[in-house]
């Protein structure tokens, strides 16, 4: 309704952004990223009985499965109470008669998390990359780089839903849970039922529909994202031949990833605004 | 100039099939320092959210300064404002001074001014400590502080004395009256009635969605007629020396608490009764005149 002053958007996400840097939120966040990327590539073959630094494509598969858990979680319990929180506290009501609209709050609180998440994201696996670097060729830290960009962007869509389940939930505890909830469904229970429903129709029909049911999840599109940009996984996990061409194009996958980025801010903005 | 700031027009509010504000009427002046009360679910709290444009009217009109407060010059209109909301938490890792800066930078306020207003509020020697170490009093005070960011002309203050000792209390009066001698409008809600009565310069009675009185507490006490009562010390046999004086005066009744008399009277037979007291000369050790007090005029609209 009214324009969108980017100053004021700026402040309220510096304030979330170094409130994070304080409380040292983004130095453990990146400290557990760093440690679980450096175990799993060193000890990620130990199961064939070899340790040691092996190949970048194996790596980034088993940190796929890692931050396929992880970040969600974080991204939920980073921004489940960004809204409510301050409506809790009371402040909301004073930030609202403050010269800045509903929209710029929550793009603000956004953008100061989001700034936290990536920073932990970039520091944390960008260190390993940093340590892994010699034994790397360019075309390795190419795809080193598409994991943490990938990572991130797993990152803001689910700080994204964190958001609005935060605008939709009348207490925080509600939003906690609101906030659990979403991860179990769409890290655990989401992909159970597409299977589930590909077993029970024993595949005879919507075998075709079913690779595109795996856009509705914004993990799974990070899963995909992932490992069809790596020749090496592609052929491990037999996939390739499955799957429909249009799903292999990093550019729709990334395309729909900020959708899922987009879209959840979009209903929090208008929930928040009504 | 307005000759009003805040004006309310026909202003309702519906919650579903609960009407919580019923077509109130308000009109304050610049400079006038006007207190809200009511007790809880009076809608003193919606009226008071509904003029700070925190949630929409149902119908009616509110104009801060001839403005609406979600118009397209809504920015220009908030940065007039001054608010203290009830029992507000502000942000517990910031410092005080960090905690202001924050707001500073949200009102378009110079950061310069910021230590200046936490002087002002005596909270200069915590500037630098984390608001989590902060008494609920400090905490009230950094809020008040935060209010006065930017010299609004207008301030809304919801139960402001929440949490503050006496001494605390009366600083922050004084600072009040220091700003309605800077021309700044004051609107605030209190529940410790007897201490607003004696500071607002004139106030609303709030009930059941209406308001029910508005005025000086003065013109509310006499248009209510509410008894007076002279409360009087003195020698012994003093009883009985008041009764015979004022007999024939409509006297409501008069109590003995052991140390004085307490004599309830309609307002208009205070005089012939003080005249008739004055005769009774030494016997006579000391005299008061007490007025229904907010509390008195505040129950008496209620029933």
């Amino acid at each position: 309704m009214f324009s969108i002053d980017f100053r004021q958007i700026g402040i309220v996400a510096g304030k979330e952004f170094w409130d994070r840097i304080r409380n040292r939120w983004v130095l453990a966040v990146a400290v557990v990223f760093t440690v679980f990327a450096l175990v799993i590539a060193y000890f990620g073959a130990a199961q064939q009985g070899t340790v040691g630094f092996h190949s970048i494509d194996v790596t980034i598969a088993s940190l796929v499965s890692l931050v396929i858990y992880l970040i969600p979680l974080i991204a939920l319990i980073l921004g489940f109470d960004a809204i409510v929180g301050e409506r809790e506290r009371g402040s909301l009501d004073l930030l609202l008669t403050l010269p800045i609209t509903r929209k710029e709050l929550i793009l603000g609180k956004y953008a100061g998390l989001a700034g936290a998440l990536a920073f932990s994201t970039i520091a944390g696996f960008g260190a390993v990359g940093v340590i892994l670097s010699p034994q790397l060729d360019l075309n390795a830290l190419f795809h080193y780089a598409g994991f943490m960009a990938s990572a991130i962007l797993l990152g803001f869509a689910f700080l994204s839903l964190a958001v609005m389940l935060s605008v939709f939930a009348s207490d925080r505890t509600r939003a906690s849970g609101m906030a659990i909830g979403t991860w179990f469904f769409f890290v655990l229970v989401f992909d159970l039922l597409i299977l589930g429903a590909l077993v029970v129709t024993a595949g005879d029909y919507g075998g075709t529909v079913f690779p595109y049911l795996l856009l509705l999840n914004p993990a799974d599109v990070f899963r995909v994202l992932n490992v069809f940009s790596l020749d090496e996984v592609r052929t491990l996990y037999g996939l390739a031949t499955v799957f429909p061409e249009a799903l292999s194009n990093p550019a729709t996958l990334g395309g729909v990833m900020l959708a899922w980025i987009a879209g959840p801010l979009m209903v929090a903005i208008w929930r928040f605004e009504r | 100039m307005a000759s009003t700031i805040v004006e309310a027009r026909g202003v309702t509010k519906d919650f579903g099939s609960i009407q919580a504000v019923k077509g109130v009427d308000l009109s304050i002046a610049p400079g006038e320092l006007f207190g809200l009360i009511g007790h809880n679910g009076a809608g003193k709290s919606t009226l008071f959210k509904m003029m700070l444009g925190l949630i929409p009217v149902t119908r009616g009109e509110i104009r801060l300064d001839g403005e609406s407060v979600t118009g397209p010059r809504f920015r220009d209109t908030r940065r007039k404002i001054g608010y203290l909301p009830e029992n507000v938490v502000l942000y517990d890792n910031l410092t005080g001074i960090e905690t202001l800066y924050f707001f500073a930078d949200l009102k378009t306020v110079p950061r310069s001014s910021c230590a200046a207003l936490l002087e002002k509020v005596g909270l200069a020697h915590a500037a630098g400590r984390r608001v989590r170490e902060y008494s609920k009093g400090m905490r009230q005070r950094l809020g008040f502080a935060q209010a006065l960011l930017g010299k609004p002309r207008l301030l809304f203050l919801d139960e402001p004395t929440t949490g503050l000792d006496p001494g605390a209390i009366r600083d922050f009066y004084r600072i009040l009256r220091e700003l309605r001698d800077e021309g700044v409008t004051m609107v605030l809600t209190s529940h410790i009635l007897a201490e607003i009565q004696e500071r607002v310069d004139r106030l609303a009675i709030m009930e059941g969605g209406v308001i029910r009185a508005t005025g000086t507490v003065q013109s509310l006490r006499e248009a209510m007629n509410l008894p007076l009562t002279l409360e009087i010390a003195g020698g012994a046999g003093l009883r009985e020396q008041v009764a015979r004086v004022l007999e024939g005066l409509a006297i409501d009744g008069i109590d003995d608490s052991g140390h004085s008399l307490h004599i309830r009277l309609p307002r208009e037979a205070k005089m012939p009764a003080l005249a008739r007291l004055a005769t009774l000369g030494e016997t006579l050790r000391d005299l008061h005149v007490r007025e229904p007090s907010l509390e008195d005029v505040f129950f008496g609209y209620r029933t």
